[in-house]
């Protein structure tokens, strides 16, 4: 066996004195653990740059409109020539969306977890799974078009007995975002009662119990914590959304009850999508009124978000 | 060699021929003073000081959780992997300190090689498998090399006409040869290895045993093996550990308790732990 | 009791509650009408799981009717006309789509997959900087499309980077939507593959980047290939933060990275569906339509990929 070539500097020889720095200083291994450090910092320079993109021209806002009249006015005309600032009738209209489509979502995407953790035989699990994931993926503007141009129409004809008028409608809108995050709320769900441990139900059904009480009173308490994840990242989302909201809810900010489904309501997340598209000049306060919502948005959602992930972790943790 | 039935052995033990250079004055690979290893604060091992020799083989028994893998994995500084992993004492190695401020662990690896215990080829071919270490390392003449690897680790009859097959296709005492070829093909000085055996099956493990003796013509081999028998009848030198526990038995640790020829630790120890240890008193 | 926030004991708490019902219900049993209850139980998840999968796939079916009569070739050829929208396309559109989605692939690959391989083979998990990184990275998966846009307008098309209303405006912004799911299916991949591997590799006398350019990244491909698809196949969807980075509606001439005006596909469909004529309705359909199709394959390919990838270490 031949020796003395080896880059390691000995071998199967005796050895007088064996050679253990490194035989380079290997400068490439460093810079690219750096590179790679980098990569991983760009998540923190997202955060860091959407936090000061939201701040500062707020912090502009609220130079020129009291915090007081922003957040209980209930006048949304921001971009007119004799503008009002508060930002009431866009949040209901936000919140209004979301309440229907919570309606729709919960129990719909609770309901299906329960079929599909508890139910369902494997080989339906294995098919419906897919496909809901696939369905998750469908574009929000789709499913826009679909309330606006085949929900609407069909919720006029199914109860007739309502105010319809105009094209747009928050009750239409709630219930299309509902159904866009049913998969999301169904698998979550599912995963957080899949993790409860078998030992559990079995317990119960060697006690005589029926499926539907396992269920009900067993599983879906021990999982509760990722239902409620569930739930609250549903809500998050439904809040966020956009496309949706521009198409079937419509462009007019007003103060409306829940229960008056057929009104046309914008969404805060409407209001800068179509704020932000129109010719505005920059350093207006027009403009900074865009970044102002959006930070009231942002704060919103991360708040549901930090509580979700504490949520999802700890049902993680307790199972593993 | 005589029977040591009057000492009440339980069983004979077959120990290997005790050669004429079992001495203590022959060259060192490692030299062990007052060894140590701490994960995160928690002793694992302690006290431990040994020398081990060049070209034989050393086994580490003793019953589970002694540490003898811990201490194995100091010498080629695989603990460096483990965060929170530190070691303690002065370990030398060819009287070169491994642990010293400029030791490159990565180079100490091209010296000191491993065998871990369940088998673990990468998922690539025989050939990509044995290579992988030249290559990486940037020797020439990588097909020779896996050659002369797998002939070393009595494999290239079985599979010099499938060199492009999948490892994962291999019988578990022929992945874990073909393991041992890998450690080869680099030309190390030293090959450990944990527990090399306690994964395979009797034809296998022979096999292997078979193999060690083979090699210890060329390589120094430090063993880790919690059979017995087994290290009876490959090692030339033998260290028995214990676990110990603290004054209220909360804490528990590795220590060495003997250290000597083979021949004698299965005769004749010196220590009543290590004859309670190899006569199966305890476990 | 209090179920959020009864931590491990509340819920055992309540596990054992619903145990004890579940005892007490199945001995004191009214057979028949337990059975009833349970029989009804059933019938509603299963009409449940009905509305979910056919609320969605009536999307499609609605989609495919109305969009139909204008699939023609036409729709890949024309670009985009208000004054004869019977002969009008998407042409620009959609290469405005790939011209911005190219640009998200080329950015989100190194900087996903670089991250990952830091968070999973290079950083000390215990370092309080590392488990920042972690926490950001799951905040942003969850913050709305359109806070996106805004940072886009803020930082990339005005700000630091000043690039103006243009494609490669669009396709930063995209990248840092879609680059949390990159990561994190990316750092699933590379836990997947097992740390004996590593350690076989590193007892060699490999160094980490060795180990994982040559073992780690190759053997966890499938899985970070998945990753990708499925980030693309997000990002080609969006619309909303597109709209805020300039995706003018409008686009008559072809487009390029670094200068004009471009759109995208779910935007210039959002642009038809907005016009009062149903000339546009059925466009914007007919958009919808390739929009999903390609959507469609993109994931169930990706979904095949990672079945079939799925290795049994």
């Amino acid at each position: 066996m031949s020796i003395s070539e080896d880059a390691a500097g000995g071998g199967a020889g005796s050895i007088a004195r064996p050679r253990l720095e490194a035989s380079s200083p290997r400068y490439g291994e460093k810079l690219i653990r750096a590179l790679l450090g980098l990569c991983a910092l760009v998540s923190v320079a997202t955060t860091l740059a959407i936090v000061i993109s939201l701040l500062v021209p707020t912090i502009g806002f609220f130079g020129e409109v009291p915090f007081v009249d922003f957040l209980f006015g209930t006048d949304w005309a921001p971009t007119f020539a004799d503008a009002t600032f508060g930002v009431l009738p866009i949040v209901i209209g936000t919140l209004t969306v979301t309440f229907w489509a919570l309606v729709v979502a919960i129990p719909v995407g609770l309901l299906s977890a329960i079929y599909l953790a508890e139910y369902a035989p494997s080989r339906v699990r294995r098919t419906i799974k897919p496909v809901l994931e696939v369905l998750e993926g469908v574009p929000t503007v789709a499913i826009g078009l679909f309330a606006l141009y085949f929900l609407r129409p069909l919720f006029e004809d199914v109860l007739p007995f309502l105010p319809w008028s105009g094209p747009f409608s928050v009750g239409v809108a709630g219930f299309a975002v509902g159904l866009m995050i049913v998969p999301l709320v169904a698998s979550v769900a599912d995963d957080a009662m899949r993790a409860v441990p078998s030992g559990l139900r079995q317990g119960a059904y060697a006690l005589g119990a029926g499926k539907m009480t396992v269920s009900l009173r067993v599983v879906l308490p021990a999982a509760i914590s990722g239902v409620v994840a569930a739930f609250v990242l549903a809500t998050s989302r439904a809040i966020g959304e956009t496309m949706v909201v521009l198409l079937a809810a419509g462009a007019t900010p007003q103060m409306t009850f829940p229960w008056q489904v057929t009104e046309s309501v914008q969404t805060m997340t409407a209001f800068i999508g179509t704020t932000a598209t129109g010719d505005i000049a920059t350093g207006t306060i027009t403009y900074d009124t865009i970044f102002a919502v959006g930070a009231l948005l942002f704060v919103m959602t991360l708040i549901m978000n930090m509580f979700a992930i504490r949520l999802v972790r700890r049902f993680r943790e307790v199972y593993e | 060699m005589e029977d040591g039935g009057g000492r009440g052995l339980a069983q004979r033990i077959e120990v290997a021929e005790p050669g004429a250079d079992v001495s203590w004055t022959g060259e060192k690979v490692f030299e062990l003073r007052d060894v140590g290893v701490t994960y995160s604060g928690t002793q694992a091992v302690k006290g431990v000081s040994a020398d081990f020799f060049s070209k034989e083989i050393t086994a580490l028994i003793g019953p589970s959780g002694c540490g003898k893998s811990t201490l194995l994995r100091c010498l080629n500084r695989m603990n460096d992997l483990i965060p929170g992993a530190e070691v303690e004492g002065e370990l030398r190695y060819h009287g070169e300190d491994l642990y010293g401020p400029k030791v490159d662990p990565v180079q100490v690896r091209k010296l000191i090689g491993m065998v871990f215990q369940k088998p673990n080829p990468f998922p690539k071919s025989i050939f990509d498998n044995v290579a992988f270490g030249p290559r990486v390392l940037g020797l020439d003449n990588v097909e020779d090399r896996v050659r002369t690897a797998l002939e070393g680790a009595a494999l290239w009859g079985e599979v010099s006409r499938r060199l492009d097959d999948n490892a994962y296709g291999m019988s578990g005492g022929q992945q874990q040869r073909l393991c041992i070829a890998r450690a080869l093909a680099v030309n190390p000085d030293v090959i450990l290895m944990d527990e090399p055996c306690s994964a395979l099956d009797p034809i296998s493990t022979g096999k292997i045993e078979d193999l060690m003796l083979d090699l210890k013509e060329d390589y120094s081999i430090v063993i880790v093996t919690h059979n017995m028998q087994q290290a009876a009848r490959v090692s030339d030198r033998t260290a028995f550990l214990i676990v110990e526990l603290d004054a209220d038995e909360e804490n528990r640790w590795g220590r060495m308790v003997e250290y000597d020829v083979t021949e004698k630790i299965f005769t004749n120890p010196s220590d009543q732990r290590t004859e309670d240890y190899v006569t199966g008193k305890v476990g | 009791m209090s179920p959020v926030s009864g931590g491990p004991a509340g819920r055992t708490r309540l596990a054992t509650a619903g145990a004890r019902a579940a005892t007490v219900g199945a001995l004191a049993g009214n057979g028949r009408r337990d059975r009833f209850a349970g029989a009804a139980f059933l019938a509603l998840l299963l009409l449940a799981l009905t509305v979910a999968l056919t609320g969605l796939a009536s999307l499609l079916i609605w989609a495919a009717i109305e969009g139909a009569p204008r699939l023609n070739i036409g729709l890949f050829t024309e670009g985009p006309s208000s004054l004869s929208p019977e002969t009008a396309g998407y042409r620009t559109a959609i290469l405005g789509t790939v011209y911005v989605i190219g640009g998200v692939i080329a950015l989100i690959v190194p900087l996903g997959v670089g991250a990952a391989v830091y968070l999973e083979q290079f950083a000390d998990r215990s370092r309080w900087w590392n488990r920042f990184i972690e926490l950001n990275i799951q905040n942003l998966a969850g913050v709305p499309s359109i806070v996106f846009g805004i940072l886009g307008l803020a930082f990339i098309v005005r700000g630091p980077f000043s690039l103006g209303f243009v494609a490669a405006a669009a396709s930063m912004t995209l990248a840092l939507l879609v680059l949390p799911t990159v990561i994190l299916a990316s750092r699933e991949a590379i836990r997947a593959v097992p740390p004996s591997i590593s350690e076989g590799s590193m007892a060699l006398g490999a160094t980490r980047w060795q180990t994982v350019r040559r073992q780690v990244l190759p053997a966890a491909l499938p899985g970070i290939l998945t990753g990708v698809i499925l980030a693309v196949a997000r990002a080609i969807g969006e619309a909303a933060p597109l709209l805020m980075v300039g995706a003018v509606t409008f686009v008559t001439v072809d487009p390029s990275f670094f200068e004009g005006g471009y759109s995208t596909l779910p935007v210039q469909i959002y642009n038809y569906a907005t016009r009062p004529q149903e000339v546009f309705q059925v466009l914007a359909a007919a958009g919808v339509i390739v929009m999903l199709v390609v959507l469609l394959a993109m994931n169930s390919f990706a979904i095949w990929l990672r079945n079939r990838y799925e290795r049994e270490w």
